[in-house]
């Protein structure tokens, strides 16, 4: 058993917002926020600038459901359950963002297994329901993705640490690899030429380890749905979204740095470590700066996306990056 | 079924002239029709939860669609000599220098918030848009000169000029290119059209092009429209 520990990202939970209360917020800032820089354009139009009736509906059916804060630890609003369900990378759907939240709609999450093996003592096979036992907890987090836009998204999951504590990682295991199912007739992307699938992901296991590495299984109190990567995915808050897995199948424990699937399919623009970083440019476009969903203009990106404090400690040779995004600076 | 052919014979019997103006309204319509399309959906707040990233595509896209199209007339011409054809290649030049200049406002205004230091700091040094905007600085001087008066007044030097299309495809092309993450089927698809309509450009294709046009004359000629009429 875990004890839970206080970080600073974490939010008491003694302000519950209930869900309609803040999405009517968010919706207030963001029409201001378009208002302000785009009046112009806001000027000939009625209501509100964002999509409002999908956040009626979103909150007709999760009327029950809250959060415990409306911001993250910085004073920046969540993004609304619409934006977080409807504007999604997940190529094993499509590539359009709006696509798999269509494509995703019917994707079979249950019955689920995750199985956990490679160099360890104790292999295991955790059904979903198994994953739920694990101390649940809420947190906010930004996501920021290598296409240089951001969001704000309270996760609902457990410490992957919880899994890795139970099956024991022999000492020869240096780094945990992770894998997606593979379901082309679910998941048509994956007819896709392109990529060698399944989606593969790693992380070493001080990352794993790490207090802000978590398993999510919901968003905003609700099961995750499909095209968020339900039933269980990762969430590293300070890499790129890409590394954030979705729809594990596979967490096997290895000794070599593992492959990814962006590693192998473009081994010049994506490394291992992909920690966000303004400082580092991807070959093709820049990292300084970034769009808050829902917001116009764009914001500075920060070291590992805001959790430097946190993170810091665990890259304290500079040469450790020198394959992120094939830039040698 | 009769409604359709009777209007196709009446099209066909149409002079040269009604001809051009239905072609060009039909071009204008043709052109904005993205545009009208882009503002019902920010009107009805049907853009997505990332507006601004839906208004660059649907500004870069038909930008790109329309520079194809304008670079397709020429071709259209050798293959089947439609003169009627030519004033569109300056309508479709112009809108797609329409839809670039928005494709580039909504980058440092929306987009980027006219925040010079992010632009600067952040942007100049990446190829991905100093490409892009490489292609609008250089549409410019061909929009500013697509102009009769222009044209008169630069004389040979204008046709010089307005080669610089052939740097501005190649660029948006790259640019198209460097967008998108790994899945390149329209990258390759505009590329493919791109390199057909060039080689159409280029002698031996030309001359080859040019005595297909002779054939299908004649062929057209031998099978007169009045003939077809009668068959109804």
């Amino acid at each position: 058993m875990l004890i839970k520990k206080r970080t600073g990202i974490e939010i008491p939970s003694s302000e519950i917002t209930p869900k309609h209360l803040y999405l009517s917020r968010r919706q207030f800032m963001t029409g201001a926020a378009l208002t302000a820089t785009a009046g112009f354009l806001a000027a000939c139009r009625p209501g509100q600038p964002i999509a409002t009736e999908g956040n009626v509906a979103a909150t007709a059916t999760g009327g029950s459901t809250a959060v415990s804060a409306t911001t993250d630890e910085l004073g920046d609003p969540l993004n609304s359950y619409q934006d977080i369900t409807t504007y999604n990378n997940y190529y094993e759907f499509n590539t359009t963002k709006d696509g798999p939240a269509r494509l995703a709609k019917d994707f079979p999450t249950s019955p689920w297994q995750v199985a956990v093996g490679g160099l360890v003592k104790n292999p295991k096979t955790y059904a979903l329901e198994d994953l739920l036992k694990f101390e649940q907890l809420e947190r906010i987090y930004r996501l920021r993705c290598v296409e240089a836009w951001s969001m704000v998204i309270p996760w609902n999951g457990f410490h992957l640490s919880n899994i890795l504590n139970e099956v024991e990682p022999t000492s020869e295991a240096k780094f945990v690899r992770f894998e997606t199912i593979y379901d082309p007739d679910n998941m048509p992307g994956q007819k896709s030429p392109f990529f060698p699938w399944p989606y593969v992901e790693g992380l070493t296991i001080e990352e794993a380890m790490h207090d802000l590495t978590i398993l999510a299984t919901g968003l905003y109190g609700e099961p995750l749905l499909p095209q968020n990567g339900a039933p269980v995915r990762l969430v590293v808050p300070w890499k790129y979204g890409f590394k954030s897995i979705k729809a594990i199948v596979k967490i096997d424990l290895v000794a070599e740095m593992p492959t990814s699937l962006w590693m192998a399919s473009a081994p010049h623009e994506y490394g291992f470590y992909a920690n966000v970083n303004p400082e580092v440019d991807h070959p093709r476009w820049s990292q300084a700066s970034e769009r808050r969903i829902g917001e116009l203009g764009r914001r500075a990106t920060l070291l590992y996306n805001g959790y430097e404090e946190q993170v810091t400690h665990m890259y304290p040779d500079p040469t450790y990056d020198t394959t992120q995004n094939g830039n040698r600076s | 079924m009769a409604l359709v052919t009777d209007t196709m014979t009446k099209l066909r019997k149409l002079d040269r002239k009604t001809w051009q103006q239905l072609l060009r309204v039909g071009a204008h319509i043709l052109a904005l029709y993205p545009l009208a399309l882009l503002l019902r959906d920010y009107y009805y707040v049907n853009l997505g939860a990332d507006p601004v990233r839906e208004m660059l595509l649907r500004t870069g896209e038909p930008a790109l669609v329309l520079l194809i199209l304008s670079l397709a007339i020429t071709p259209l011409n050798t293959l089947f000599g439609w003169k009627q054809l030519i004033p569109l290649r300056r309508i479709f030049g112009l809108y797609a220098f329409m839809y670039v200049s928005l494709h580039f406002l909504t980058f440092v205004w929306l987009d980027y918030g006219l925040n010079l230091q992010f632009i600067w700091d952040g942007v100049v040094e990446q190829n991905f848009v100093l490409v892009g905007f490489a292609a609008f600085i250089l549409l410019l001087p061909l929009a500013i000169t697509s102009n009769k008066w222009s044209q008169r007044k630069l004389g040979k030097k204008w046709k010089t000029l307005h080669k610089l299309v052939y740097i501005i495809i190649l660029l948006a092309l790259i640019h198209f290119w460097w967008l998108v993450k790994n899945v390149y089927y329209m990258p390759f698809l505009y590329s493919a059209v791109v390199t057909i309509l060039l080689l159409m450009r280029w002698q031996p294709v030309k001359q080859k092009a040019l005595r297909f046009q002779r054939r299908y004359r004649n062929w057209r000629t031998q099978n007169p429209i009045s003939k077809e009429r009668s068959a109804n």
